[in-house]
């Protein structure tokens, strides 16, 4: 054999190989994440969350000063304190976060209230078909059905794995919809309008789906 | 250690990475331009990698925040890296580029002894250096092509591949640890670490050149 054949097949090869790892990386970790242990697996850093913003500074909303506004189409608007959202009833669940570009958290455990039980204190007029969910970062914003709203496990979180919401996540309140990837996820909320139909949000406008179903959606198929 | 002192054959070729004496007692090993590639490339890794940290790691997301700035100055520098090579290609010693990327993918039969541990004679780079230059370009091409299609999927998610994060990540991981190894062999093990001066200065000393790189290194005079 020429001995150049041996150093450029083994760079080709690891071309061959990476280039493929574009496409089939993802099932690889997946696999991965499912024989190798968890406590081995918590040696790489960011095998769990990452820390995503659009703008350069991560919100800073003292919990004492917080309101979430809620109006648009709704019979009585109403400004929420932090201590009203809690007086609301409390659900907690446990589910899966996914991100679009590829990560996922098992297991998040989240406390917070329902869609629903909000709404009710509000009283959305007829025709209102859908929310727009604003955050304190600027130009954050993202909407979601009234259905897609309603699912059974949607929640505007005020809690995570057992203590209060932090910054980096979205504190004092982010909303959670483990059907959907994390960019539906709006951290930071502060304004939620009731709207005749959804708008796009900040990454629709970037080609993103309105309809952000984790594993049918944005290129994505089961 | 009694290695056969092999008659260098780029010493007679007229090859543009000759052992050609620069003062007595030293050989030439890079070329400027070589020098050139080799100090854009470290300088644009150790950017990349401080601000790809900042992105990556959550601690340093949070400490920093700056994320769209921090971003930019990750994307940017990528680009700065690729039109640096690129121009130095263009004006640079293409000839001198060529010669060295024909002898790094030639892994001759003394090299594969080498690999395996054998004491054989090596040219102007031993076996490891070789695979050291395989790994990095393969590494660096990779890194960019798995970064275009991050940045590209950002903004029009029909070009958002699965693995393109998968793939940048384990790239990260695995030029840290070679340059870990690199740095330890170029900076702080004796025996190795005159090395250095042939990638800062252009020479290393004959006898040094003969005792690591026989093959290449002009016969004792």
């Amino acid at each position: 054999m020429n001995d150049r054949l041996i150093g450029r097949a083994g760079f080709l090869g690891l071309l061959g190989v990476g280039a493929a790892g574009l496409f089939y990386g993802r099932n690889v970790q997946d696999y991965l994440g499912r024989v190798v242990p968890q406590q081995l697996q918590a040696i790489i850093p960011t095998s769990g969350w990452r820390i995503y913003t659009i703008g350069n500074s991560i919100p800073n909303i003292p919990p004492a000063t917080y309101r979430l506004a809620v109006g648009g189409m709704v019979a009585t608007p109403r400004s929420f304190t932090l201590a009203d959202l809690h007086s609301l009833k409390r659900v907690e669940q446990i589910s899966t976060f996914h991100c679009v570009t590829g990560w996922s958290v098992k297991n998040v455990h989240w406390a917070g209230v329902r869609i629903k039980d909000l709404l009710a204190e509000v009283q959305p007029r007829s025709g209102a078909t859908a929310m727009r969910f604003t955050s304190a970062e600027p130009e954050y914003n993202d909407s979601l059905t009234l259905d897609q709203a309603l699912l059974d496990d949607v929640m505007l979180a005020y809690e995570m794995d057992g203590g209060p919401l932090s910054r980096p996540h979205g504190a004092p309140l982010r909303l959670v919809i483990p059907e959907m990837y994390g960019y539906k996820n709006v951290k930071w909320v502060t304004q939620i309008e009731l709207l005749p139909h959804p708008e796009a949000g900040f990454w629709e406008h970037h080609g993103y789906d309105a309809d952000a179903w984790v594993g049918r959606s944005n290129g994505f198929s089961v | 250690m009694a290695t056969t002192p092999m008659r260098g054959s780029a010493a007679r070729t007229g090859s543009v990475s000759e052992a050609v004496a620069t003062r007595p007692g030293y050989v030439r090993r890079f070329t400027v331009t070589e020098r050139i590639v080799h100090w854009t490339h470290a300088a644009a890794f150790f950017a990349l990698l401080a601000s790809g940290l900042v992105l990556y790691l959550p601690s340093l997301s949070i400490w920093i925040s700056r994320r769209n700035l921090v971003k930019n100055i990750h994307i940017w520098t990528a680009v700065a890296w690729a039109v640096a090579l690129v121009a130095i290609f263009v004006v640079g010693n293409r000839r001198a580029l060529r010669e060295a990327w024909r002898e790094v993918e030639t892994l001759d039969r003394d090299d594969r002894r080498w690999l395996v541990g054998a004491r054989a004679p090596q040219g102007r780079f031993n076996a490891g250096q070789k695979l050291n230059v395989i790994l990095t370009v393969a590494f660096a091409l990779l890194f960019a092509v798995s970064g275009f299609f991050l940045w590209l999927g950002e903004r029009n998610t029909a070009y958002r591949l699965d693995g393109a994060v998968t793939v940048h990540d384990t790239l990260m991981f695995a030029s840290l640890a070679l340059l870990v190894g690199h740095l330890y062999l170029a900076v702080i093990h004796p025996t190795t670490r005159h090395a250095l001066r042939g990638i800062t200065r252009g020479d290393v000393r004959e006898d040094w050149a003969r005792q690591h790189h026989s093959k290449w290194a002009p016969p004792k005079t």
